[in-house]
């Protein structure tokens, strides 16, 4: 919690500001009080009607001070919330955004996505009640004792002596209620996910016929939810109702030592002394009042305490997240000779934490010019080895070379601009059409963009949009079929013109007739470039140039589709469950 | 702000509309106020008892609290008096105020216990409503008719479940509640006011009209900057959601540069708007006190100056200060509930929203579908659509004998699962009839017809708990042995071998500590272990690939084998051994035929089935 708050650094003078202002306003409240005791005293007790006057005349002063300096001050803390929300805001995502992939994935993106927006929001309106509302009950507290003590010491101690009492009791029930919380959070977690769960699985559910299942395990979470919330309300339900009888013990008290002074005062010595009793009682019931009031406003610090404290966790948590891959000392420059070579040189990887290396001792080259398929079982580690190329990941042992340079020698910025990747889910921007398709080149002319999109099969829907290249896309590309969004995935990266392109299972989303269509396309395009395939089915890869055939993470051919017919039986048993004996014979024919 | 900006502005915001409206769905004012309200308290005063105890309760706790500064006056009169007395030098006689401190001793003590029955029994009640309201939107939720899920975002059905309950739970009750204080205080206060002195009254609350006055306009200003405020928090959010899920496309393009510049653009103007917001809001509490204070030094100059007159008591005085503090709070916080109150029928308008859709309908449950292992399916005249402008299925037959092979083939998005809506009665047919074994399923109750099916659909399904609980899912009774036998014909006893806890590992929220492919076999060994009589496989195979899939269609042969079957596939291999093929496109079946019949039509089907392999491959 410490810890978060010196974000409050930067905007250190506004916060002492806030402060001060607010020290400023609360002090002209707590003299209004104070002059009242005077007019009764003084004006009332001597009937002198111009000292009231004059006394009443003081009093809108200090109002219109106080409403000014307070004025002030909201205009300060509000200044003082946005500013820190921002600088929050703005820590959380360049630190995401400097992040790679694997480090993304141990909290994971919705969740961190919550830690930017909501949780920053709580934060803020977390400072902005307390430099509005919560330090001013110190203030008042300590403030009204102060005056209290000057006016008449002797009956201030019995106003002020159930203070503590009141503090004892807020602990308390802080106490009580602290592990409640966090139980309730917990639960409402867990109803939240079975709400999901429900959500996503509602075919499945019915099919199997357990929706009573499903409600009954709802209504038991819904039942724990609902009375660890009973029990936190009827905790605290006592203690506003408490304090305000232990207040006016404390005003009873005081009134009865008010009287009893005035009994044992010398009427003839301290007459003065006993007429004045008459205005410091009203001014201290007034105080009393206002120190209450103050009280159960900082009461709300039962609330957004813990709950910015959360909040706070959250986002430590983020900034404190180690990179898992750090950019080079000294970048080396890609070699021009060895220009679109991808290179695997007895590559092992495990994910952070896990037992089983992915990949093991994988060792290929994919030259320009040439198709290199990947072709491979369920976990084999395709889309792993994938993501090794751009360095979303580092290897745990030996090397991938681009252009002929380990990838971890090369500048981040240099690296990607060498790569056109198409993922297996094209994931789209809001925008329009020229923005998504220009996302990694954005000063791509109007010529380039349609000439990616005639290749990647697009340009006719593309035409056929409302608005054309201006046509809104919207959030994740709803708004488009599953295989538009990917046609236009396949010209956002056809538009950068790469050395090495990578297509993830990105055809998937096709139908047989565009598939074919693009592929036959893009075939003259691209080459010059190296072309890194990911497939599912033979059928697709047959005429690829080279086939890198993984089984459980290691490399168990690489070869032609006829060199592995003949040498690999973990392809030929592929190819075999894929296609039938003719197409097999078929494709032989053609050879 | 120069006109440029504010057209860029503009541009971005309805950029990320979508963003801004999921905003709005959760905090905007209800449509229909008093019809969310009425069923509110209908809610409310079901146990009508207990409700009408706490507004009882309640009225007394405010009454009781607002007459106790009658007897503060009492005693400040008192003590007054004892002044005089002692300053002529006559003895004092303390009794009397020791008599009035115990009535106001006993005034407060009473008021704050029925402040505390109050808040004790409220806190029950809410407790009942809040789960009463979220069991029976869960209840909804199980009799929904699937076109509701198909055509709301699963975030918006559960914003209505989570936050919107809540915000009823943090609000409703206590507002209810507090609106009932506030209006008793007013109405007490004014009126025991009066009672005491008409002119103080007019003078303590003359200014009340001003400040009222200034703070509506005030609020009016601050709504503006908030609006603004929260279309731009919307584009926030819409920026740092796009560029999280897509961080792996905004690396690899090269767009992380751009992607701060936005950001950082969107994230000033936020903090300039929601200063400008913040502080708006923030002058009213300045101005309410500013008023109050107003009064107050009026009730001490007018009042100083009639004590001395003789026309009012200095105990009077008092309980002008007092009365004069109680009278504002209650104004100032009344804006804040109706705020309030209005954002929390607004969740409750959301949540009655989802309560009166219409549930399916019942079950009829005159027949009951045979034993059979083999059943047949018939499908006469089935005429379907989604919506009434457009009719996706007109006049379709279809027989399928028992141990039959159906294929649905089509481009992605041609609707093939419409038909696995159908048979599982997901969605009612609008003409014709489905039978099984000669049964119209429609006169069948729908957990025996869906017992019937077993389903392998391509999102794949589980949930949080352990391995051998998901495969067990449709048959809780599922020995382990069974288990076992059915991950091992699933092929899937292998890799759960491997897993750290074996059947006992518990996965993680969407399954996410195993991989696609993986959770597509635990999905297949759980319709494995439900032996079906009739089997839909919906693409199943076609996120787990070679080898595996190789295994598994090996499986699904054997599942297959002697049973009824609907299968949905791009495989051709598949397809050719079909008994019939159902050939979609658009939503509409365009063709049904055997493979060799469609082939010589030369029609949708032979365009598909050539396109696959014309042309060069990459």
């Amino acid at each position: 919690m410490i810890r978060i708050l010196k974000f409050l650094k930067p905007i250190r003078k506004n916060v002492a500001l806030s402060v001060f202002l607010m020290l400023l306003s609360q002090g002209m409240a707590l003299l209004l009080p104070a002059l009242m005791s005077l007019i009764v005293n003084n004006g009332i007790g001597n009937k002198d009607m111009d000292y009231i006057k004059r006394m009443g005349l003081l009093m809108f002063i200090g109002a219109l001070l106080g409403v000014v300096f307070s004025v002030c001050n909201s205009y300060c803390t509000a200044r003082l919330s946005a500013q820190y929300g921002r600088i929050l805001r703005e820590q959380v995502f360049l630190k995401v955004e400097g992040l790679s992939q694997c480090d993304i994935d141990k909290i994971g993106a919705s969740s961190l996505i919550t830690r930017s927006t909501n949780d920053v929001k709580q934060l803020q309106d977390f400072i902005l009640v307390m430099v509005r509302m919560v330090l001013s009950a110190p203030v008042l507290l300590i403030g009204g004792t102060v005056m209290a003590l000057i006016m008449n010491a002797r009956l201030a101690m019995y106003i002020f002596a159930v203070l503590p009492v009141i503090g004892g009791l807020a602990a308390l029930v802080l106490k009580l209620v602290k592990p409640l919380f966090k139980k309730r959070q917990k639960l409402t977690d867990r109803l939240n996910h079975l709400v999901r769960e429900k959500l996503s699985g509602i075919r499945v559910i019915r099919a199997f016929n357990k929706s009573g299942y499903e409600d009954a395990r709802f209504d038991e979470k819904n039942a724990e939810l609902a009375d660890i919330a009973l029990r936190i309300a009827r905790i605290f339900s006592v203690l506003i109702p408490a304090s305000i009888v232990l207040a006016f013990i404390g005003v009873c008290l005081l009134i009865l030592a008010a009287a009893h002074n005035i009994d044992a005062m010398d009427a003839t010595v301290e007459a003065a002394k006993i007429a004045n009793t008459i205005g410091d009682l009203q001014a201290f019931i007034v105080y009393m009042i206002m120190i209450v009031s103050a009280l159960v406003m900082a009461g709300a610090m039962f609330v957004i305490v813990p709950r910015a404290n959360i909040s706070a966790k959250r986002i430590l948590e983020v900034l404190d997240l180690e990179p898992e891959i750090t950019p080079p000392e000294t970048p080396v420059a890609p070699d021009p000779a060895m220009r679109g070579t991808v290179a695997f040189n007895d590559v092992s990887f495990a994910y952070a934490g896990a037992q089983d290396a992915v990949l093991k001792h994988v060792t290929f080259t994919a030259l320009p010019g040439q198709t290199t398929a990947v072709i491979g079982g369920t976990g084999s580690g395709k889309s792993t080895l994938i993501n090794l190329i751009p360095r979303l990941y580092d290897v745990t042992e030996g090397s991938v070379e681009v252009d002929g340079v380990n990838v971890k020698q090369l500048d981040a910025e240099t690296l990607y601009s060498l790569i056109g990747y198409i993922p297996q889910t094209a994931s789209l921007f809001s925008g329009t059409v020229r923005e998504n398709v220009c996302f990694g080149k954005p000063d791509a002319a109007d010529e380039e963009v349609w000439h990616a999109l005639e290749l990647a099969q697009a340009a006719d829907f593309v035409r056929a949009l409302p608005e054309g290249l201006d046509s809104h896309v919207s959030q994740s590309g709803t708004n488009l079929s599953g295989g538009q969004k990917q046609r236009i995935a396949i010209a956002r990266a056809l538009v950068r013109r790469a050395e090495i392109y990578i297509f993830d299972d990105s055809f998937s989303a096709l139908d047989f007739k565009t598939d074919a269509a693009l592929r036959l396309a893009i075939k003259d395009e691209l080459k010059d470039s190296s072309v890194i395939v990911v497939a599912q089915r033979v059928g697709t890869i047959l005429s690829a140039d080279k086939i890198v055939v993984l089984d459980e993470g290691g490399v168990a051919g690489v070869g032609t589709h006829d060199e592995l017919m003949e040498t690999c039986s973990v392809y030929r048993e592929i190819a075999e469950s894929q296609l039938s004996p003719e197409e097999l014979s078929e494709r032989r024919a053609t050879v | 702000m120069s006109r440029k900006n504010k057209e860029a502005r503009e541009k971005r915001h309805s950029k990320f509309k979508a963003y801004a409206d999921v905003k709005k769905t959760q905090g905007d004012k209800p449509k229909n106020m008093t019809a969310a309200a009425k069923k509110m308290l209908a809610l409310l005063t079901e146990k009508k008892f207990k409700f009408t105890m706490v507004v009882v309760i309640c009225i007394v706790a405010t009454v009781l609290n607002i007459i106790g500064p009658v007897y503060l006056g009492d005693i400040i009169d008192n003590i007054t008096d004892l002044i005089k007395v002692k300053l002529n030098g006559q003895p004092l006689d303390l009794s009397a105020i020791g008599r009035v401190l115990m009535t106001i001793l006993a005034i407060y003590t009473a008021s704050s216990v029925a402040a505390f029955l109050q808040h004790f029994t409220m806190a029950g009640l809410n407790r009942d409503l809040i789960f009463k309201m979220r069991r029976l939107l869960n209840q909804k939720l199980s009799h929904l008719p699937l076109r509701y899920f198909d055509s709301h975002t699963k975030g918006d059905i559960l914003s209505r479940v989570t936050n919107d309950i809540d915000n009823i739970q943090n609000t409703f009750q206590n507002n209810l509640i507090q609106v009932i204080t506030s209006v008793v205080s007013v109405v007490g206060v004014f009126a025991i006011m009066l009672y005491i002195s008409p002119v103080m009254t007019l003078i303590s609350v003359i200014v009340l009209p001003f400040g009222l006055l200034l703070a509506l306009a005030l609020l009016r200003v601050s709504r503006r900057y908030f609006r603004e405020n929260w279309r731009t928090m919307g584009d926030l959010n819409g920026h740092i959601e796009e560029m999280y899920t897509g961080h792996k496309i905004v690396k690899v393009f090269g767009h992380t540069k751009r992607s701060i510049a936005e950001f950082t653009e969107i994230n000033n103007e936020l903090c300039d708007v929601g200063r400008k917001a913040q502080f708006y809001s923030g002058v009213l509490m300045p101005v309410i006190t500013f008023t109050s204070n107003i009064g107050y030094i009026l009730i001490c100059i007018f009042g100083g100056i009639f004590v001395v007159r003789g026309d009012l008591t200095i105990g009077a005085m008092t309980v002008f200060f007092v009365y004069s503090k109680l009278f504002m709070q209650p104004i100032v916080d009344m804006s804040n509930i109706a705020n309030n109150l209005q954002s929390s029928l607004a969740s409750a308008e959301r949540v009655f929203e989802v309560l009166e859709q219409e549930s399916e309908p019942e079950d009829i449950a005159e027949n009951h579908l045979g034993d059979s292992r083999r059943k047949s399916v018939e499908l006469e005249h089935v005429d379907f659509s989604y919506a009434a402008e457009k009719t996706l299925i007109r006049d379709l037959n279809l027989t399928v004998n028992p141990g039959q092979l159906v294929a649905l083939v089509g481009p992605t998005g041609a609707g093939k699962t419409t038909i696995v809506n159908l048979l599982m009665r997901f969605y009612d047919i609008d003409a014709g009839v489905i039978k099984i074994d000669g049964t119209d399923i429609r006169t069948v109750p729908r957990d025996e017809l869906r017992h019937v099916f077993g389903m392998v659909l391509q999102d794949t399904w589980l949930f949080e708990g352990t391995v051998r609980d998901n495969i067990a899912y449709g048959r809780s009774d599922a020995t382990l042995e069974e288990i076992v036998a059915a991950a091992k014909a699933a092929h899937a006893d292998h890799f759960i071998q491997t897993l750290p806890d074996g059947y006992d590992t518990v996965l993680e929220e969407d399954a996410a500590n195993i991989s696609q492919g993986q959770r597509q076999l635990l999905t297949i060994a759980r319709a494995i272990l439900a032996d079906p009589d009739i089997l839909i496989l919906d693409e199943a195979t076609s996120s787990v690939d070679t080898r595996t899939e190789l295994l598994i269609q090996n499986a699904m042969k054997e599942l297959m084998a002697d049973r009824t079957s609907f299968v949905i596939a791009h495989r051709l291999s598949t397809i050719r051994k079909a008994d019939a093929i159902l050939v979609m496109d658009e939503g509409s079946i365009v063709e049904t035929g055997t493979h060799d019949e469609l082939i010589a039509k030369g029609g949708f089907y032979k365009e598909l089935y050539d396109a696959q392999f014309a042309g060069a491959t990459i």
